[in-house]
């Protein structure tokens, strides 16, 4: 049932930039050239500029917190783009690199971080759920809407996006019953960073976890997490397997989080510099980027033209913070419920003359 | 200096490092004691709460979870069949709910189911609460849940000394104890007697301020709230008695009694939603105990009944001194924000 074997992973571009063969992953990226590569590239880039911004306006005070995903561009893009844009993403909080890629507002994902909102994007605008921060969550909600899509007899697809960590959580492993129970068609990706906040993967699994989905009945993908052409050709398989019936596929990306957990976090207490430096030799972007000046495909003018692009995204998500306005103090009782609520509407009246109360200067 | 001389065992210690104090206490009396957790051991807990404690006592006494909370509590009902005595963490207060189950169809429930063969003495401690600005599901307040759920035990603490007494205790329960720690005081200061012996009096309430106007009852993050309260209300002329509850299943209900009897006014104060929530429980089972003292209807200063709204808005959402204050004009009968206040939607 294993689409690789258990422990080995799927390379196509090798941390020095050399394209390799990996026969039966080959084909799903034969459409993929250089000036496709070169535009994958340039999302890879501009996600971690956005990332990189991102942390540098949480040092600024303008954010609350924010979880890089430093490191993790490769499985994020490449995967993305590997999807249709009806097909439907559930991801946790840290797959904005993949809301990118769908065309996400900046302003509605960073309010979010920036305290604002709870879910930021209306998920039916990107076709991507509001992030779940509950882990592993998402993954039950993934198998339920390909369930749906199924059952519409269409051809759209999932996909749950999730961590090694939430590989222990109950949801993820009733998800898996589900998905296989119903050959729903979705896709588990995986990324396993190594990391759950503090935990080594070694403490929620003593195997690749890409090994477990097949005691489901589920087959599975192990792919470097760090080559995006190897992520790409995993993720159109498993879409492709998903939308001619042949039910989910699990896809391990095996990755690393460069950065700390989320803004808050201090990796130093749990990891070592040596084990950092080993990841950076193999960077995701810096494959890609050998690989394309190797081949002529990325000039100087290219490199400017993409590296402008990213200043002025980067210049795009300045922009969107400075332009949230405090939100109206009382819209947190909007919404609760779809329908009009009296017990709701007594309480916020009530709330409200306690703030006219104010009037003046002090409680009269 | 000298006072810390003298007392001996007496230090001046965070709430936070009082629960670990009290975490290390407990491993090194008893060692059926295990903690275990996510981010426990070399992180020392996302809020460095058990900070140490792996390289002190190993990891078997100090175990690192894989990620999920049913695991977590159901693990531990295993090890409390067998003899030990299990002190889980919670990572963050909306966390727990993937343990839920665990919790109230198994933990709650086994010593009644086997007519008192097996105990569960389970502590199961989770940081509550907002007031720090966070993401969604790290500022909740879930106790009202647990307090409803016969056969389990809920205590909150206010203060270091009561962080440091009120775990120990907790853990040398033979009951299970869900153990609200008020995330937002971790770094309260105050002074720790290390060698006060578990008393069996975690389930009683402490008058604060004694008054003879309102009693005011409040626990975990929101007794500071509720003293400043009753200093501001003492400065017109109102007298406000503040009773820290400590323990929200059992209540002292008698501690609640006997100052209303006195005072003839009660306002109970919490962050968590009002609806079926402490306040609620209390209010009603004061107007069953003490109706003819009653001066005027029980207030409540709550969260509203809302999810917990993002950062933005928490402000507005949990109760602070003003919010107390206008309940207190309420309950004395003057002028208030509801004085004319018509609701006609
Ligand atoms: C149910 C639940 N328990 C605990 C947490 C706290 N928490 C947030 S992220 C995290 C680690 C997640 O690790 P992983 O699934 O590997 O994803 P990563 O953060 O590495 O992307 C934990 C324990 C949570 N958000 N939800
Ligand atoms: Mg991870």
């Amino acid at each position: 049932m294993l689409l690789t074997h258990s422990g080995e992973y799927v390379q196509l571009l090798t941390p020095r930039g050399e394209r390799v063969d990996a026969p039966g992953f080959d084909p799903w990226v034969a459409d993929i050239g250089s000036a496709e590569l070169r535009s994958l590239y340039e999302d890879m880039l501009i996600s971690r500029r956005l990332d990189t911004e991102a942390t540098a306006l949480q040092r600024q005070g303008e954010i609350g917190l924010w979880p890089p995903l430093l490191g993790q561009e490769a499985a994020q893009v490449g995967s993305a783009h590997a999807l249709r844009q009806s097909d439907f993403v559930f991801g946790s909080y840290r797959e904005n690199a993949v809301a990118y890629c769908r065309g996400v507002d900046l302003t509605t994902m960073i309010s979010v971080w920036r305290g604002n909102a709870n879910a930021g994007w209306n998920p039916y605008d990107i076709s991507m759920a509001a992030p779940a921060i509950i882990i592993g969550a998402q993954t039950l909600h993934a198998v339920g809407y390909a369930m749906g899509c199924d059952f519409d007899a269409s051809d759209d697809i999932s996909i749950a996006y999730f961590g090694d960590g939430a590989t222990s959580q109950g949801d993820v492993n009733e998800a898996m019953v589900f998905a296989a129970s119903y050959a729903a068609p979705v896709i588990f990706f995986c990324q396993n960073n190594q990391y759950a906040i503090s935990e080594p993967v070694g403490v929620q699994a003593t195997k690749p976890i890409a090994d477990r989905a097949p005691g489901f009945g589920i087959p599975s993908i192990r792919v470097d997490g760090n080559d995006v052409l190897a992520v790409f050709a995993a993720t159109a398989i498993a879409a492709d397997r998903a939308r001619s019936g042949n039910g989910p596929t699990f896809i391990e990306a095996v990755t690393y989080r460069m950065g700390p957990h989320t803004t808050s976090d201090d990796p130093t207490r749990y990891r070592s510099d040596d084990e950092l430096a080993e990841w950076r030799a193999k960077d995701p972007l810096d494959r890609v980027e050998r690989y394309l000046t190797r081949i002529g495909a990325l000039d100087d003018t290219e490199t400017a033209r993409i590296s402008e692009h990213s200043d002025t995204v980067a210049r795009e998500l300045r922009a969107a913070i400075r332009a949230l306005r405090p939100p109206e103090p009382l819209s947190f009782f909007d919404n609760v419920f779809a329908e009009p609520n009296r017990h709701l509407a007594r309480q916020r009246s009530q709330h409200e003359a306690y703030l006219a109360s104010f009037d003046g200067g002090e409680l009269s | 200096m000298t006072e810390q001389a003298t007392a001996g065992a007496v230090r001046t210690l965070t709430l936070s490092k009082s629960i670990n104090e009290g975490l290390r206490r407990a491993l090194t009396d008893d060692d059926k004691v295990v903690v275990m957790g996510e981010d426990i051991g070399e992180l020392g807990g996302v809020f460095r709460v058990t900070d140490g404690l792996k390289a002190e006592f190993g990891p078997q006494r100090v175990i690192d979870t894989p990620l999920a909370e049913a695991g977590i509590i159901g693990t531990a009902v295993g090890l409390a069949y067998r003899g030990y005595r299990p002190v889980c963490e919670i990572q963050f207060d909306g966390f727990i709910y993937p343990g839920f189950d665990q919790i109230v169809a198994q933990v709650a429930k086994l010593h009644a189911r086997t007519n008192g063969d097996v105990r569960m003495p389970i502590t199961i401690r989770v940081p509550f609460g907002g007031g720090i600005g966070s993401v969604e599901h790290h500022s909740e307040s879930p106790e009202a849940y647990f307090a409803h759920t016969a056969g389990l035990r809920v205590v909150t603490c206010s203060n270091p000394q009561d962080a440091y007494s009120m775990l120990r205790e907790a853990i040398a329960s033979d009951d299970p104890v869900l153990f609200f720690e008020p995330k937002r005081r971790y770094w309260t200061k105050g002074e720790v007697d290390l060698e006060h012996v578990p008393d069996q009096s975690m389930e009683r309430a402490r008058v604060l301020t004694s008054g003879t106007d309102i009693t005011l009852v409040a626990y975990g993050p929101l007794v500071p709230t509720a003293l400043d309260a009753a200093a501001a209300a003492s400065e017109d002329g109102i007298s406000v008695e503040v009773i820290d509850l400590r323990s929200l299943q059992p209540v002292d209900f008698d501690a609640v009694a006997a100052s209303v009897r006195v005072t003839g006014r009660l306002i109970v104060t919490h962050e968590a939603q009002r609806f079926g929530g402490m306040g609620a429980e209390i209010s009603a089972t004061i107007t069953e105990r003490c109706f003819e003292f009653l001066e005027s209807a029980p207030e409540r200063v709550t969260g509203f009944d809302t999810p917990y709204p993002p950062a933005a808005f928490e402000d507005h959402f949990l109760p602070d001194m003003d919010r107390i204050l206008d309940a207190v004009d309420r309950s004395m009968g003057r002028r208030n924000s509801l004085s004319e206040w018509r609701f006609d939607g």
